[in-house]
């Protein structure tokens, strides 16, 4: 029988059954709507990570100390007090590929103005770290060379808590004065919103201060917990590492077969661990999602068994008028491969739909690969060929005497 | 004699079928010859158990013989494979059954199409041409597009008579074919297969029943896989005058 005839014949019994057809499409519909989902929302994923990280500054270095962490074996603590002020001068004077450099020391604690009060932390940093981690300052201004050498009690805030605080993220607060661990600090500037990141981790509420005030008056240590750096450009990310690895060596008289004592990464190492990270829960949820479409075949199967059962004597019928094995067995594929085909294309339309919501209501970022809608067809056209083959097969298998006269 | 200069269109030579039912071997033909001529209307007549379904099938293709040779239209059949039957069946047999077996839901030019679907020699026009010559020719001219399941008994199996016709068989084997109609329309059927005897038809009308014989040309009896009697019918009654000679009835 030519191919036209067979998915006419196909169709008829298909469309002679309507629900049941549809039934039987319904788990492949659902499989691959997940599947195009999951793959959606993994992809977007992705995507925003990638934008929040080179919101950061793709350029972007930073040097922790004690030596790069392996699976958890416990590091001395003076290992963790490795980056110093000699350190931060060093790198100031010597560095070439390096721009901007600010020392870090971080606190976390409550803010207080008047009656009101919230929980913030308080980063000690350099004025370049506005141009390193690429904030902009909405009002005011951000303290100066001047302010740190001083180890003056001034400080930049980030919006959120100018909302906590003084009740509205426009309210005026420049030259007012907060308390952070009972410390005051004066408000010289506020930044410009940054938002959530992906972590879900709130940009805005952070207290920016001179790195000597924090080290001085809050945290009371003499070492850093990191230093942050901008590379010349992102593509002299691993040649800047190299040199600032040279000067810190240097400055820790490491011996030369002596691990480092701190750990440099760049921004775009990060992107390739958050990548890769994002990569692997996207795997296992499509995984997941592809178990599904498993299931939905062997309802295929399942369907397709009762009407070759069903059918039995129309089979008889049409092997006496002279249909071959093979004619009988393509008549089936055809039906079985024609029911998860059109399976997958409401479930691309429905997968589409998914991921609209998903981005529009529920703010996910997602955005459908093209591929996976082409891989999503091909998976299911061999779902309707292996698993409409062992039904095809009974039927064409039958003998024609005793089909025919089946009640 | 006359018969030798006509063409033979089925030939069984010593036609044995052996079934293997557990360890027992059940003999359901046991050495069946004869030649059935272009032309004839053979009616092959026995109870239930004597062979007579077994004979059918190796009449159709549709089953081997265990030994001996069949021989359909000059093509010696017990050593093909199945799809090479399937392909015979397609060309040289037109099938008629008791029950009609026509595909549900599907109009009557559809039914009739069916063979020439599985012949690529036709294509689609050719093929409803075809199916539209056989309809016209059991007289359901003016019911090609009526379903199956709006007709009535007498026009199903009117419907499965242009299928068994349209691909122009040497030979059309009909199982009860009035099995399961009332008397009228068994007339009205025998009056068809009749008429198709007179174009020169050759028609195989397996049966038990024996009134049936009367109206055929020739009768072969079966009992216990053997033929106990083969003749021709000198008298051959005239179906349509049968008709006549019924009780008028107000239905169909």
């Amino acid at each position: 029988m030519s191919i036209k005839n067979l998915l006419k014949v196909a169709l008829t019994a298909i469309m002679s059954n309507k629900f049941r057809s549809f039934l039987s499409m319904l788990g492949i519909i659902i499989g691959v709507a997940a599947v195009i989902i999951m793959m959606a929302i993994g992809q977007g994923s992705k995507q925003s990570v990638r934008e929040d990280l080179s919101k950061m500054g793709t350029n972007l270095l930073t040097i922790r100390p004690g030596a790069d962490m392996r699976g958890g074996v416990r590091q001395d603590p003076s290992s963790m007090q490795t980056l110093k002020i000699a350190d931060y001068e060093s790198i100031l004077d010597e560095a070439t590929l390096i721009t901007h450099v600010s020392p870090e020391v971080t606190s976390g604690g409550q803010v207080i103005y008047g009656s009101k009060n919230t929980n913030s932390t308080m980063y000690g940093e350099s004025p370049d770290y506005m141009t390193i981690k690429l904030w902009d300052i909405k009002s005011g201004d951000c303290f100066t060379e001047e302010d740190v050498l001083k180890s003056a009690k001034v400080c930049v805030v980030g919006t959120t808590i100018v909302k906590e605080l003084f009740g509205s993220e426009d309210a005026d607060c420049i030259g007012k004065v907060v308390r952070f661990k009972s410390i005051p600090f004066r408000i010289v500037g506020v930044l410009k919103s940054k938002g959530y990141n992906n972590w879900g981790m709130d940009q805005d509420n952070v207290m920016i201060a001179p790195y000597t005030t924090v080290m001085k008056r809050i945290a009371a240590q003499t070492y850093f917990s990191s230093i942050v750096m901008s590379a010349l450009a992102e593509e002299m990310s691993d040649d800047a590492i190299e040199e600032v690895t040279q000067i810190l060596r240097r400055n820790h008289k490491l011996k030369d077969d002596a691990e480092d004592d701190f750990t440099i990464r760049s921004q775009a190492e990060w992107m390739e661990t958050m990548s890769s990270t994002m990569d692997t829960i996207t795997l296992i949820l499509v995984v997941a999602a592809a178990f599904s479409l498993l299931v939905a075949g062997i309802g295929i199967m399942n369907i397709m068994l009762v009407s070759v059962t069903e059918r039995t004597k129309e089979i008889g019928l049409r092997m006496s008028v002279g249909a071959r094995g093979i004619d009988i067995m393509s008549q089936f594929l055809i039906e079985s491969v024609l029911i998860s085909l059109t399976g997958a294309l409401l479930g691309v339309a429905l997968g589409y739909g998914g991921s609209w919501l998903a981005s529009n209501v529920f703010m996910l970022p997602s955005s459908v690969p093209l591929w996976s809608v082409g891989l999503s067809f091909c998976i299911c056209a061999f779902i309707g060929i292996f698993f409409g083959y062992v039904p095809a097969r009974k039927a064409a298998r039958m003998d024609p005497i005793e089909a025919i006269r089946y009640e | 004699m006359e018969k030798n200069d006509r063409k033979v269109v089925i030939e069984l030579r010593d036609v044995r079928r052996d079934f293997h039912v557990g360890s027992e071997v059940v003999k359901a033909l046991r050495g069946v010859s004869f030649k059935i001529y272009e032309g004839e209307f053979v009616t092959i007549m026995g109870t239930s158990g004597s062979g007579k379904s077994t004979l059918l099938n190796q009449l159709g293709c549709l089953d081997t013989p265990t030994s001996g040779e069949y021989i359909l239209d000059g093509v010696p059949v017990r050593k093909m494979r199945r799809s090479e039957r399937a392909i015979l069946r397609n060309r040289k047999i037109g099938f008629i059954f008791q029950n009609y077996n026509l595909l549900a839901k599907t109009t009557a030019v559809e039914n009739v199409e069916l063979p020439l679907m599985y012949n690529k020699t036709y294509n689609s026009r050719q093929r409803r041409e075809a199916a539209i010559q056989a309809l016209q020719a059991v007289g359901l001219g003016d019911r090609l597009d009526h379903k199956s399941n709006q007709m009535s008994g007498g026009q199903m199996q009117r419907v499965a008579i242009a299928r068994a016709l349209v691909n122009n068989p040497a030979v059309i084997l009909a199982d009860e074919a009035t099995g399961n109609l009332d008397t009228r329309t068994s007339f009205e059927i025998l009056c068809l297969f009749q008429e198709l005897h007179r174009q020169g038809r050759t028609i195989i009308f397996v049966t038990h029943n024996p009134d049936i014989a009367r109206y055929s040309s020739r009768n072969i009896m079966l009992s216990d896989g053997k033929i106990r009697e083969d003749k021709e019918n000198p008298n051959i009654l005239s179906a349509a005058e049968a008709l006549a000679a019924l009780p008028k009835s107000n239905d169909d």
